[in-house]
């Protein structure tokens, strides 16, 4: 390699790096507030889910969040799979997890008997998350005009989604800047883009109970505990598969280190007597 | 470099098939004895880093369609179903999906070492030119399948990139019509681009072989841009040298696709393909790929009508014009020597064409409003003026130093350095 072509490169693709900083810099400086981070246990390549902080953002999903918002590419089996909030090893067929079988069965589901009538059956770990609403006209006319998003792919669908979602939920009660007008029945969020959110503050400070267990003690329901435990359900839903997608990533990697390292021995071993 | 075969055949069956369908005389010949001239750098390492990447997306792709569903009712979620439902599905469509930013970051350091080392002047035009074809295959495959996980990105981008061929004036409208199968983007044009997507891939890799032969005929270029002249002297055979070597290097670039797959899935791809597509609410910001955004700003660049051409229709033409205008290189730039290493002018320019072509995907990222459009229309301008000005006007005035006599000139001098026989060939690097 010969060290100008290399130098100008290298200039080349810093060039390049600090272009694409440019450029998120430049969006994130719009209108909307750049969101708080959420500093989850789950980021970053080593980063690896709380089981206790999944089920407790399970819990705030549930008993809050699902009164408007779908998770409609999850199924409840999904919360027994391997890095799921309810995983339990001695069931590692998720379907015949208990506590899978009780959290299905809270749910009613429609469906069709034999007979070809409908009815209305205990939900069962097969069974996708109930929608709060029949389709989109239901949810639009429920709520003011508008639709509140399914949060199954939510955390990925929005930039820096986990963060995002944090900003918003803890977001409220701030003090309305000049300029910007909030309609009757809307509210002011900086987070959100143009600043009027259609949804009011979701969460209170001890708006629902902990379980009482070792894992959860001392973890008061605030507000700031209750969106950071939702965002870590969320960015859990939103990629089930991440942190098995993480730890095979570190054995690939590790692999391919390796087999690097063996093929540049193997390079220069073949080339030793070459001039070139 | 094809020269007479040195393969001989040992096996009774080698004996026998080579007299019939001489394959393994043919791969023998290509993919072993073929000579390989000694002084390839690393940048000569990206043709083997694209078959890999070719080859991954191929694989990856026919899985993908197996659980894909083309229907734009069942597409976005058949794609997350992939993601969740199907053994290793999170893999398989991962790789795709960065595959693509991969594939397309090594055929852009492929294409500019080939304009660096002047890889595209006689007798190499041909190969050249294929290559182009190459390029504009990968494009028009990378946009299709952007679209099928029918994300907003994926419909509102397949909206705006059609309606280039709506600007066309008179037929423009009815051709448009009649690609979509309909007036607007919808499910029959989700349907044929499905199609489309997973029949091009094969073209590319006929055209890839028609590359490969094309450069087997007259032999690598090398950083010298000197034709081999001793073939025992200055060659080598592919097997082992240039498989270790490039093995080696295919290694390092599998470390960063992996980097993105299992670390960073996301990081390259829009948040609002995440979104399911619908038609009745625009994105704030439409964009391309990363890899299109250059094109995209030669595109919208041209915001002015020029004489009986108007704005839309001179965007398309000039985004044509910036892929067009490769197949007509060869005989656009003027100079006698091959390589910039010995064109110190050249290659100040070939340095502002890459910063120019980076400024383009900066622009094809930022709304269209100032100060970026008279930014993209003057890097619009000098990336045509480049071709068009600088290559043809710079081989007549320049002085280029001397290149060495032969490669084994070359490689004797930078081991002697300055004091070798062709000191004044070697340029201060």
């Amino acid at each position: 390699m010969k060290p100008t072509f290399a130098r100008q490169w290298i200039v080349g693709i810093a060039a390049l790096v600090s272009a694409v900083a440019l450029t998120s810099g430049v969006q994130a400086a719009g209108e909307v507030k750049h969101p708080r981070p959420v500093n989850g246990s789950w980021e970053g390549p080593f980063g690896r889910f709380d089981k206790a902080q999944l089920q407790r953002g399970f819990q705030v999903y549930k008993e809050v969040c699902s009164a408007c918002h779908s998770l409609n590419l999850v199924h409840y089996r999904n919360l027994g799979d391997e890095h799921a909030p309810f995983y339990d090893p001695k069931y590692p067929n998720p379907n015949e997890n208990p506590v899978i079988k009780a959290i299905a069965a809270n749910y009613t589901v429609k469906a069709v008997d034999p007979d070809g009538n409908e009815e209305e059956r205990p939900g069962l770990p097969a069974d996708k998350f109930v929608s709060p609403f029949e389709n989109r006209a239901q949810a639009a006319a429920a709520n003011g005009g508008a639709v509140p998003p399914d949060m199954s792919v939510l955390v990925k669908a929005r930039h820096n989604g986990g963060d995002y979602i944090y900003s918003l939920l803890t977001g409220y009660n701030q003090e309305v800047p000049k300029g910007v007008s909030v309609p009757e029945g809307k509210y002011y969020n900086p987070y959100m883009p143009g600043g009027v959110i259609a949804m009011g503050p979701p969460l209170m400070d001890d708006q629902i109970t902990y379980a009482d267990t070792p894992a959860n003690k001392g973890v008061k329901p605030t507000v700031d505990q209750m969106a950071h435990d939702v965002v870590a359900f969320l960015s859990w839903a939103s990629e089930p598969h991440q942190t098995e997608r993480k730890i095979t990533g570190l054995g690939v990697m590790a692999f391919l280190l390796v087999l690097t390292g063996l093929l540049y021995l193997s390079y220069r071993q073949v080339w030793r007597n070459v001039e070139h | 470099m094809s020269g007479p075969s040195t393969y001989v055949p040992k096996s009774g069956l080698e004996k026998w098939l080579d007299t019939r369908l001489p394959i393994v005389r043919f791969m023998n010949d290509t993919l072993v004895d073929f000579p390989t001239p000694k002084n390839l750098n690393y940048w000569y390492t990206f043709g083997g880093i694209l078959a890999v990447c070719l080859a991954s997306q191929i694989i990856t792709g026919i899985i993908l369609a197996m659980h894909y569903v083309p229907n734009v009712a069942f597409a976005f979620d058949s794609v997350e179903r992939i993601m969740r439902d199907v053994n290793y599905g999170w893999l398989i469509r991962y790789l795709h999906s960065n595959g693509a930013s991969m594939f397309f970051l090594a055929v852009y350091i492929h294409i500019f070492r080939g304009l660096y080392y002047g890889s595209y002047k006689a007798p190499r035009e041909v190969l050249w030119g294929l290559g182009v074809i190459i390029f504009l295959l990968m494009i028009i495959t990378a946009f299709m399948g952007y679209v099928l996980p029918w994300g907003q990105m994926s419909l509102w981008g397949a909206t705006v990139i059609t309606n280039i061929v709506g600007a066309v004036p008179f037929i423009g409208d009815p051709i448009k019509t009649w690609l979509l199968g309909g007036f607007a983007v919808d499910n029959t044009t989700l349907n044929r681009f499905f199609s489309l997507h997973y029949l091009l891939p094969f073209v590319i890799a006929g055209v890839v072989v028609l590359h490969i032969w094309a450069l087997h005929v007259p032999g690598n270029n090398n950083p010298t841009g000197v034709e081999v002249q001793d073939v025992k002297k200055e060659t080598l055979p592919f097997h082992p040298y240039y498989t270790v070597k490039d093995g080696f290097a295919i290694c390092v670039f599998l470390l960063i696709f992996a980097g993105f797959v299992f670390f960073g899935p996301n990081t390259l791809g829009h948040p609002d393909n995440y979104i399911p597509a619908n038609n009745q609410v625009t994105p704030s910001h439409i964009v391309p790929e990363w890899y299109l955004l250059p094109f995209y700003a030669i595109l919208r660049a041209i915001t002015f009508d020029i004489l009986i051409i108007d704005a839309k229709f001179g965007g398309v033409l000039a985004m044509g014009g910036a892929i067009l205008i490769l197949f007509a290189l060869p005989w656009l730039d003027s100079s006698k020597i091959k390589s910039m290493r010995y064109r110190p002018v050249a290659r100040m320019w070939w340095f502002a064409f890459v910063l120019n072509f980076l400024m383009l995907g900066i622009c094809g990222a930022m709304p269209a409003e100032p100060p970026w459009t008279l930014i993209s229309l003057l890097c619009t301008i000098f990336y045509f003026a480049y071709f068009l000005v600088v290559l043809p006007v710079l081989g007549v005035i320049e002085k280029p130093q001397t290149p060495p006599a032969s490669i084994a000139d070359s490689i004797l001098a930078s081991k002697h350095g300055s004091a070798g026989l062709s000191s004044a060939a070697v340029p201060a690097e």
